[in-house]
This record gives structure tokens, sequence and C-alpha cells, in this order.
């Protein structure tokens, strides 16, 4: 509520003049700036995300309880005992449907986080809430605003895939030993996707929906073109192009080839790891550039 | 504190700051008055070394804003024109995660954060969140903020815009403490009360180019009478009658909803009016205020 001016206010102000003098001078604190400004907004991005970290923490677990539950007790069986599957492991015994399935959730999972850090929440930033502009104010540049964004996304990525990893093992959906590192390669599958969205979302002047079409149109397909719930070999071969290019299919496989040992040769793990480093790098410095053009009117 | 010299900011071809050159020295109060569109917000920006010049020279404490952003930015508090605080955070958290920003010490943050609190009248809404404030409180917070780093320097862009007018004496008296402790501000606004209260010495900025410079009292004193007589005839009567008025006072104005006549003694001038046998529906006598210079000098008021 607000009062208006009282004495006792007088006391007030002048404690202010006297009051606490910061413990490093402007071009200290620039300095400091420059080095450490991406981690002092990750520190920002951190703290704000306590603000929804029910939503976060409900996500993280709540997601592969459902799907883990949902296709290990119903799909699964049926998928089991209806085929004779199409991967198979090295001895030629067919891969249980849950075990080929997991690495694909865990992918999808990292990607569908990866779309909601970097849809509204950037958007918010230039446009609803404008708090990009409020650091931009400071000694922090806009390229440590991207990058801090960045570090806050991966945090996150990693909280939710190593949180699902821990599902999936009791769910006995990780054979090999190697598993636990589709933890890594699932977030790096989420910042393939996620920060070329970033740069887009920063490019963005006017909502009219454009993030609903991301999902519908861009999203959405790429769950059903990119291998996840059967081989992208059982697609058609017309279609086949669009898991080619879809960082979950790469991801997916990734995640297939260390999770139980999916049989493909090193050059081909090398091209996924590379075409996801590639997406990420690239949406990483449009995003910067992007960033850095529009705080810079 | 602040040199521009030719300072120009080009949007495609359009000029948005027009070569304009400017001193502000430590301790003072400066001011850019103008309307909405006349650059001020942008060069504003340049000061604050977040938007590249286009041509001309800036420096600010001596440094060069386009090469050593950081610190620049470090030396100042800005206060925007949009509140930009970050809703997801709760007030006192505002003040301690933006201080980070200039690599400040949480041992020196969580005192600092309270002291401007309670130097912002904040001190019970800590704990708040950021909706649960008014849009004074609001802005009084987003001015603590800019005080973190204990800046000599202190950017306003219209800070008083869509307050009430309890809340703009509220914050009017902050400043004006800020003023009094030595802290430089410099202030845009296209209220000429907000100018007169606050500025030692103004620019008054139209279409990016400088009108005129002066304290408030020496521009009025050069382009304006010491006093105004307005007369409401009816919106329909006004231009009519204007040519009627002929003659009175030094100078005359026709706005769509009153005439005013500049003379140094309105009271004299409004017996001429009535001698003519003229009957205006409402008169007033006022003394001259920026608004009027800035009506002398681009033939435009002010406010849209």
């Amino acid at each position: 509520m607000t009062r208006t001016w009282q004495p006792a206010d007088a006391a007030a102000a002048g404690r202010q003049r006297a009051g606490l003098r910061p413990p490093l001078d402007p071009l200290q604190s620039a300095a400091r700036a420059r080095r450490f400004g991406s981690l002092y907004y990750l520190e920002h991005w951190l703290r704000a995300m306590r603000g929804y970290g029910w939503t976060v923490a409900l996500t993280a677990v709540g997601t592969p309880l459902v799907y883990l539950f949902g296709l290990g007790v119903g799909l699964a069986a049926l998928v089991d005992a209806n085929t004779s599957a199409a991967a198979s492991l090295g001895s030629g015994r067919p891969v249980p449907y849950l075990v080929f399935v997991a690495p694909a959730l865990l992918a999808t999972a990292a990607i569908m986080v990866a779309t909601d850090e970097n849809t509204y929440p950037v958007m918010s930033g230039f446009k609803w809430r404008r708090t990009y502009y409020g650091p931009n104010a400071s000694p922090l540049s806009s390229h440590q605003l991207v990058n801090g964004h960045c570090l806050g996304v991966l945090c996150r990525l990693l909280l939710t895939t190593g949180l699902y990893f821990l599902f999936l093992l009791p769910a006995g959906a990780v054979l090999e030993a190697s598993g636990w590192m589709m933890i890594l390669t699932s977030a790096l599958g989420g910042l393939a996707f996620g920060l070329p969205v970033m740069a887009y979302a920063a490019r963005i002047e006017e909502d009219k929906g454009q993030f609903a079409l991301v999902q519908r149109f861009i999203v959405m397909p790429l769950f059903l073109f990119s291998g996840t719930y059967f081989p992208l070999e059982a697609m058609p071969l017309v279609v086949r192009w669009i898991g080619w290019i879809s960082p979950l299919w790469h991801s997916t496989e990734l995640g297939r080839v260390l999770s139980y040992g999916q049989a493909e040769p090193a050059w081909l793990t090398a091209v996924h790891l590379g075409y996801l480093a590639l997406l990420a790098v690239a949406g990483w410095l449009a995003a910067r550039r992007i960033y850095a053009r529009r705080l810079g009117k | 504190m602040i040199s521009a010299r030719n300072l120009t900011k080009k949007f495609g071809d359009v000029a948005a700051v027009d070569g304009i050159s400017f001193e502000v020295r430590a301790g003072e109060s400066f001011g850019l008055l103008g309307p909405n569109g006349a650059g001020k917000s942008t060069t504003m920006r340049m000061i604050g070394g977040v938007s590249r010049r286009s041509s001309g020279e800036l420096a600010i404490m001596g440094l060069d804003p386009d090469r050593y952003g950081p610190e620049v930015r470090a030396h100042l508090g800005v206060v925007p024109q949009q509140d930009n605080l970050d809703e997801e955070l709760r007030v006192r958290d505002n003040l301690i995660v933006y201080g980070r920003y200039f690599g400040l010490p949480h041992s020196y943050l969580r005192p600092k954060a309270d002291e401007l609190l309670e130097f912002a009248q904040l001190t019970d809404k800590a704990k708040s969140k950021i909706d649960a404030l008014s849009g004074g409180m609001k802005r009084r917070l987003t001015i603590a903020r800019s005080l973190i780093n204990e800046p000599r320097m202190l950017l306003l862009d219209e800070p008083t815009t869509g307050l009430d007018p309890q809340a703009r004496h509220i914050l009017w008296d902050r400043l004006f403490r800020l003023k009094e402790s030595g802290v430089t501000l410099i202030l845009t606004t296209h209220y000429m009360d907000e100018a007169e209260q606050l500025c030692d010495r103004l620019i008054v900025v139209d279409k990016g180019r400088i009108m005129a410079e002066g304290s408030p009292a020496a521009l009025i004193r050069e382009h304006s009478t010491r006093e105004v007589l307005e007369l409401r005839f009816g919106s329909e009567r006004n231009a009519s009658v204007a040519a009627e008025l002929a003659g009175i006072g030094e100078r005359q104005e026709t706005l769509p909803d009153r005439v005013l006549i500049y003379a140094d003694d309105g009271e004299a001038a409004l017996e001429q009016v009535s001698a003519r046998g003229l009957r205006p529906l409402t008169t007033l006598v006022r003394r001259s205020s920026l608004e009027d210079v800035f009506l002398r000098l681009t033939g435009r008021s002010l406010i849209d």
C-alpha cells in the first residue's frame, strides 16, 4: 500500500546516503561480469526455475511413470506377443519392446522439455515480461544471456533425463552398462532441437500462434516419423528422410546403441553425434546473433 | 560525466536521433523533454551502452559505450520506461539477482537489498510476488534495483508515466533525495511539471533534434511570456474567435480546445478581451510552463 511522505522517511533517506558501499568498483564489476556473466545469468535462471519447481519435478517424475506403465504393461505386452521384432539383440534374440522403446522415450522427454523452455519463456523475455531487458542494461552482454539460458536449459534437461533413466533401470529397460550415457546424449538431442527453436522464438515479434504450429507440425510429426515406436526401416522409403533429418531419430538411435548395443557401423554413430552437435551449435550461434540484434536496437 | 557530439542513430533511412550534442556534469540533474517518438529513449539507450550509435561521438565517464559496454553499464543505474522486473522472483530476490550481474557477493547484497527496500518503502513487501505490487510500487522497486550497485549516475526513462499523482509525488521525493546525495540524474519525460521539479537543466527534443537547451526557468523566460491567458469558447468557436482577439498580448496560439494568449500580465489581457465584448465559457490565467516553450518551438503540444 502506498503512503504519503512522513518525517521518519528523512531518517531512512539519511541512511541511504550513508548506505552500504559495494566491495567492488565499477571497473572491477565489469571485469567480473565479462568473465562470469553467463554464470550470473544461469544463477538467475535457476532461481526463477524454483518458482515453478513443482511443475519441473512433476514433469520429470510423472512423465516416465505414465509412459513406462502405459507402454510396459499395455503396448509392450501386445507387441512382444505378436511380433517377430524388427530389432534384435546380437544373438538374434528379439529385443523386448520396452527395451526398444525406452531410449526413444528418454529422447522424446528431452525434446519436450527443450521445446517448453525455448518457446514461450524466450518470447516472454523479449515481449511479455521483458525480463531480458533488465540484465541487458547491466554489465552482462546479450551473448551471456544466451549462454546462461542455454546452460539453464541444459541443467533442466539433465535433471529430466537423469530422473527418467533412474525409472528405466528398475523397469528392466536398460541392458548395457553404457546405458547411463543416454542421460547425456538425450540431453544433447534436446539442445539440438531446442536451440534452433530458441533462435526462432527470439525472432518472433508478434505471437500469432507460431508455437502451437511448431508443436503440431514439427514436434508431433517428429515423434511419428523418427523411429520412436517402431524402427524407421518399417516406414516407406519416401518418408524415411524425415527421420534422417530429425534430431529425435539421431538421439534415439544413439540411445539404442548405448542401452542395448543396437548393431550399427561406428561411422553412423559418429554421424548421430555430429549431427546433433551441429544443430545445437548452429542454433546457439543463430540465437546469439538474433539476441544481440534485438536487444541492441 | 557524459559528452555527446553529433550523436546520431538511424533505423534504416530514418534518423531517430539526428546529430545532437550535449554535456552533463557530475551531480547535475539533466532532462530530455519531448513528445513520444522524439528520440529520447533511443538517446538513453545509447547513453546506457545497449544501443550502438550510427555516427557521432559519445563518452560516458570518459568511456566509449560501443567499445566498453560492460564498463559503462557497471557505472550506471537504469530505470527503463517499461518495468521489467522478474515476476517469477519475489520482491527482494529481484534486487539480489540484479546485484549478481555486477559480480557483487551475497554478503553485500543481502543487507543492501534490505536497505534499498527501506528506501523504496517496500520493506513489508520483501517476500511478496511482483504481481501483488501496485504500479507505483513496481516503479519504486525498479528504482531500488537500479541502485543496487550504488551508481553515481542514474538513467530514468519516463519514470512516472502511467502513475497516479500520489505515486508520482512519492517517486519524485525519492529521486530528489538521490539528487541531494550527489547522484547524477538523466531523465526523459514528456511531463513538463516533472521536468520543472527535477531538472537543473534540460534539452527540448523534437524529431531527433535539439530545439532548445537551458534551465527550466531560463527556457520559459527566453521562449515564453511570464503569464498565459487560456480562453475556451467551445470547440466550434475557438478558431473563429481567434481573429477577433488580434493585438491582445504578445502572441496567440489557437488549439482545438482553447485559445492561448501570451502576455506578461494575464489579468490585463483578460480585461481587454472583455472590453471587446467577447464572452469565453471559461478563462484561466496561469504562469508560463515548459509546455508553452515546447508549443512555441515546435508548434505542437507535448502530449498527443
